[in-house]
């Protein structure tokens, strides 16, 4: 893969952009929490795609460290996120956000 | 060839997003997510990334998404949750939230206008990476497992259901 790539880090760059705004988007307009939380997925892989893509244009190993650490912090909120998904349905019955806005249900 | 595989990867990743974002039916948004993480592991792959790509798949793909299908499967939607999400749906409520998020990538596409940097794609080996996460990088991978043990206990706490019942002694 030593062949010069035709396409420009800024391309690249304008994909991790787009999927940021999608999964902002989506988390803008959902308010089921399991859309929400996939909505934050997006948000984490845009900004994974920046990392590699800025990593592939220096030739450096930086950028896939840091795409391992947004890997675990990922892997963590999921967990912890569907956790509190399964508490949501069963102390209010209802995977709404509108549902869950006061505290104490 | 490079250059047409990373286009046609990139629409297909940035279309499936969309479709994820938009359906009504949240097994059938998960399906077009795990297609999106696909089309960015390509995209990882073609930027000379093959072990972010590897673990894209396999971390992402395989272990996150399958725990989004046990809790859909656990939670069993209904076809009422499903009309309700539809009429979540409609025109008025996509308005404000594609407004700011169109602003927001019109900045970011401002940014990036300035030229175009071409870029040597070397294949960075896990050898150079795993070189750097346990040389300079070594505090951040201690500080990622005390996350990782953080997140194991939350989610256990979270997954019992004592919770439910000193609810229902409150009442």
């Amino acid at each position: 893969m030593t062949a010069a790539m035709a396409v420009p880090m800024e391309h690249a760059l304008v994909v991790a952009g787009l999927l940021f705004c999608v999964g902002l988007f989506g988390l803008m307009l959902r308010r089921n929490i399991i859309f929400m939380l996939m909505a934050l997925e997006l948000m984490l892989n845009g900004a994974a795609l920046a990392f590699i893509a800025a990593g592939a244009r220096w030739g450096n190993a930086d950028g896939q460290v840091m795409f391992l650490f947004i890997l675990t912090i990922a892997a963590a909120e999921v967990s912890v996120g569907l956790g509190l998904v399964l508490q949501m349905r069963r102390q209010i019955r209802s995977l709404d956000m509108n549902d869950a806005s006061r505290l104490r249900g | 060839m490079m250059g047409v595989l990373f286009y046609v990867a990139a629409v297909i990743t940035v279309v499936a997003a969309i479709m994820a974002m938009t359906r009504s039916n949240a097994a059938h948004g998960l399906i077009f997510l795990i297609v999106t993480l696909l089309g960015i592991a390509v995209l990882f792959f073609l930027l000379g990334a093959p072990f972010a790509a590897a673990l894209e798949i396999v971390v992402y793909a395989g272990a996150i998404m399958v725990l989004f299908v046990f809790v859909i499967m656990m939670l069993n939607l209904g076809e009422q949750a499903r009309a309700r999400e539809q009429s979540l749906l409609a025109f008025r409520y996509w308005l404000l939230p594609s407004m700011m998020a169109g602003v927001l990538l019109v900045e970011l596409l401002l940014v990036f206008n300035r030229g175009l940097h071409p870029m040597a794609v070397e294949t960075v080996t896990p050898k150079a990476v795993a070189l750097s996460l346990f040389g300079p990088y070594i505090l951040g991978v201690e500080l990622a497992s005390m996350l990782l043990l953080a997140g194991l206990v939350g989610a256990y706490h979270l997954g019992r259901d004592f919770l439910t019942k000193d609810r229902g002694r409150s009442q």
